[in-house]
């Protein structure tokens, strides 16, 4: 397992997430934070209003990984755009042109033996402009006991993946969920149809610029806005 | 031993809506609508350790053709709204809703757009259970509330009275947004 | 044709051709129509509302006579929006939304929600040995409870009524234990990020070893009345067949993986929670069909029991050890006690935070309204909860809520096999092997 994440000792009690320096390699900056809380426009009264951070996510890792890891991205060699190893876990970014090799590769390979996909999972950074849909994928080696992800970014302007059902069956209905929830097309899927919506539903649920929906709730003269639109502190 | 010997003279006086609503609710059964964890709850109080058996309600009718109560246990989703409605629409009358646990009775702690924030949007309810899940017990008690309406529910002509006197308060009656001052 | 007013029954033109909805006491004008009708298929729709559909799951039948020719499933009836709920709350609060996906192991929603954020917090190592002790012991607690619930619910399915009722019988024990540690009977939101709500109360250990004495006795009376019984035996025996093939190729983890013969078990090939220092068993069956599920379903319940009786031995030596993480700034701050009008954060806590710490009460009240910050990243680490693996892949953009939630649940890939598993059998058959792959449409829709 790779320790290059891991930051210079300190005593349990004075170590705080937020005060360990950024990991090494190079920074993957998606998105920017402003101000200190929740609060925004005349509601905020921190006096941090002001300020802008950026989101920092862990970056590429340095060879050699350590371990299998090198063996793994060996063998795919030029398939893989970036490798990010985080806590212990690699991350293997991978062009949606590849991705079906790549996951050929992973799944036959005698060397590899990836069996067992454990689905898709689709996430939306709005703010990684041109890369803002992602879907990753989690693969296991059963004879080897490995674990690996595969991640694919895909813009919003054109949302279309290879779809891994003829490599791994498995993603059928992962695949179908991640298109109701994101709207990313799986391009080769045999059914791509919503699956826990309606299915004349509007709109995909699980994007960020679509609202969470729900509705005031009043008690006694007073009323209680929905989460996603009340005064947060976080 | 028994009602005839405590009886004086063998005769028994009662009103046609104390015996209907005896009938009514001595017998009262359910139609399987549990949805998620409240199901799971109720099922346990169909269960040896809190009996439903004792009211007279273990035989959870899968048809709702055949049964009076509809427990509507979980959260219900905009999928299964329209599958509610039509369980609800095939009970013959006389029917009665008990919403069960937060989630059925105002969407309980699922404020979004999945949910159908309390199943009185789609069908009436007569009683409502909070709790996630609420405990057996307090689904006995929920349902022996509801026993009681049964038993005291109105038949006919009173029943139409009972009707005008209800509407006639609720016109009148202030409305709960108007209720100021008293969050308590 | 039949003429009614019925708003549900009638017949319709559809792409299909035409469909015609039965609803009762006309069965016989309408068969005797379609009996000239040169293509007839008979589409069945059971469900959402069905007593053994395990929940709400539509199964869309295509009949020939009794014979199951194409099955599908129809899932979504339970969507409840729970992942992006946890995007709107902070990470301690997410415990209690992603308790409730899978209502019947709730534990292991959270233990592996806790789990991942645990590694993107980086404090894996950190977390108290007797909040490690507690999670396993009400895990697997939480497995004899689920497997009971899909032993009764699968005999109910089949008509074995005294299955149902001895299977919910002892699980009542179970819940008055859930009760006594964590405060609820189900959807307790008691594994943290850090560590557990709350240390054992006084007491539980002697009931815990109560338990498991009463549960040696009563898990034969299973075994007793179904192992060897010639109609369950009937009904269960080379039904819902999938071999190891097909669950590779599916994705099917959990006990219909095991009942090929595989024995691959989460807590042997990645141990969390300490696992790795405990003595039990992988249970494995080789006939790969409903029955070596259920045989599986027992052993394993008593593999937990085992395990209960060994956290319960080292939770003995382990009285007053802390069950959060050290590190303040992230350890959920309450003590809570029982008071005059109910739990809530004890007196003790309430004078210590108010009179002698000023930092505890920041502590407090930060960690309570804003929550701890996360580094930025992603981690997935799956449990091996009674139906199979589930993970949680949790993504953090550096902020007090999740940016991310989402779960691979076993039930969600493992209903995938129903249409392999049903088809060219008996409608009866269906219902036998949905049982055996025990979805939890919780899990399943989320």
């Amino acid at each position: 397992m790779s320790d290059e994440d891991r930051a210079p000792e300190q005593p349990a009690i004075e170590q705080s997430p937020e005060n360990l320096p950024a990991p090494p390699g190079e920074i993957s900056e998606r998105g920017r934070r402003t101000g200190m809380f929740g609060a925004s426009g005349t509601g905020d009264t921190s006096g941090y209003g002001g300020l802008v951070a950026p989101v920092i996510f862990p970056g590429t890792a340095q060879r050699p990984f350590g371990g299998w890891y090198d063996e793994v991205a060996d063998a795919l060699d030029t398939l893989i755009a970036d490798v990010v190893i985080h806590r212990g876990e690699i991350t293997f970014h991978v062009q949606r042109e590849h991705l079906l090799e790549v996951a050929g590769k992973l799944r036959d390979d005698p060397a590899l033996r990836f069996e067992l996909c454990s689905g898709v999972s689709g996430v939306h950074y709005p703010d990684d402009r041109g890369r803002e849909l992602h879907a990753v994928y989690h693969l296991t080696s059963m004879t080897y006991n490995r674990r690996i992800r595969v991640e694919v970014s895909v813009p919003d302007s054109d949302p279309h993946i290879p779809s891994l059902v003829p490599i791994y069956p498995t993603n059928d209905w992962h695949e179908r969920e991640t298109f109701d929830m994101f709207g990313i097309v799986f391009d080769g899927h045999p059914a791509l149809t919503r699956i826990l919506m309606p299915d004349d539903w509007p709109g995909h649920p699980q994007r960020k610029d679509y609202p969470l929906g729900g509705i005031p709730v009043e008690y006694k003269g007073g009323s209680i806005p929905p989460p996603d639109q009340r005064r947060s502190y976080t | 031993m028994g009602i005839e010997d405590k009886l004086p003279s063998g005769v028994l006086l009662t009103s046609v809506e104390g015996l209907s609503g005896y009938m009514r609710k001595a017998s009262f059964w359910p139609a399987t609508f549990g949805l998620a964890c409240c199901a799971i709850e109720m099922m346990t109080s169909g269960g040896p350790k809190y009996d439903l058996a004792r009211f007279g309600m273990e035989v959870f009718r899968a048809s709702p053709r055949q049964a009076d109560l509809m427990i509507v246990a979980g959260r219900v989703s905009q999928k299964m709204a329209p599958v509610l409605r039509q369980i609800y629409d095939q009970m013959p009358n006389p029917k009665w809703v008990l919403a069960m646990g937060v989630c059925a009775s105002s969407g309980g702690m699922f404020n979004n757009y999945a949910i159908v924030q309390g199943v009185d949007h789609v069908v009436p309810v007569d009683m409502y259970l909070p709790g996630c899940p609420p405990r057996p017990e307090m689904l006995i008690d929920a349902i022996l509330k509801l026993h009681d309406q049964v038993q005291h529910a109105k038949l006919g002509s009173n029943r139409t009275a009972q009707i005008e006197e209800l509407e006639g308060d609720a016109l009148q009656a202030l409305p709960t947004s108007e209720m100021k001052g008293l969050l308590r | 044709m039949t003429t009614t007013e019925d708003v549900y029954a009638g017949s319709t033109e559809t792409t299909e051709g035409k469909v015609f909805t039965v609803s009762g006491q006309d069965w016989d004008q309408i068969a005797s129509g379609l009996a000239e009708e040169a293509e007839e298929r008979v589409v069945v729709n059971m469900g959402p509302q069905h007593p053994s559909t395990h929940g709400v799951l539509r199964l869309i039948l295509e009949l020939e006579g009794e014979t199951v020719t194409e099955a599908r499933c129809g899932i979504g009836y339970l969507h409840t929006g729970i992942e992006k709920n946890m995007e709107y709350r902070t990470w301690v609060q997410g415990t209690t939304f992603c308790t409730r996906m899978d209502y019947l192991s709730p534990f292991y929603n959270e233990a592996t929600y806790a789990l991942g954020v645990e590694r993107l917090l980086d404090i894996e190592d950190q977390i108290p040995e007797k909040a490690q002790v507690m999670r396993v012991l009400l895990m697997e607690l939480n497995r004899i409870s689920s497997h009971l619930v899909a032993i009764a619910t699968g005999g109910m399915e089949i008509g074995a009524l005294t299955v149902m009722t001895i299977g919910f019988r002892e699980r009542e024990l179970v819940l008055d234990l859930f009760e006594l540690i964590t405060g609820l009977r189900m959807n307790h939101a008691f594994i943290r990020p850090g560590g557990v709500a709350q240390d054992l109360p006084v007491g539980a250990l002697d009931e815990i070893r109560g338990f498991v004495a009463l549960m040696k006795k009563r898990l034969p009376e299973y075994a007793a009345l179904c192992n060897a019984n010639p109609i369950f035996k009937a009904r269960l025996e080379g039904i819902g067949q999938l071999d190891l093939d097909g669950c590779l190729a599916l994705g099917i983890t959990g006990p219909v993986l095991r009942s090929t013969g595989y024995p691959w078990d989460l807590r042997k090939s990645s141990p969390y929670c300490g696992y790795e220092d405990y003595d039990f068993d992988v249970q494995t069956w080789d006939t790969c069909d409903s029955y070596g599920r259920f045989r599986i379903r027992l052993a394993e319940m008593w593999e937990s029991l085992r395990l209960v009786e060994q956290a319960a031995e080292r939770l003995a030596h382990l009285e007053g050890a802390p069950v959060m993480v050290a590190d303040k700034k992230i350890a959920w701050p309450s003590q809570l006690a029982i008071g005059s009008d109910g739990m809530g954060n004890s007196l003790d806590h309430i004078r210590h935070i108010m009179g002698e710490s000023m930092e505890a009460l920041i502590h407090h009240f930060k960690l309570v309204t804003e929550g701890f910050r996360v580094p930025p990243g992603q981690a997935y680490v799956p449990v091996e909860s009674p139906r199979g693996e589930l993970g949680a892949h949790v993504v953090s953009d550096g902020g007090t809520r999740p940016f991310r939630a989402h779960f691979r649940d076993p039930s969600f890939t493992n209903l995938q096999a129903t249409s392999v598993m049903s088809e060219g059998g008996m409608v009866a058959d269906v219902i036998v092997a949905i049982a055996s792959i025990d979805p939890v449409m919780g899990g399943v829709d989320r």
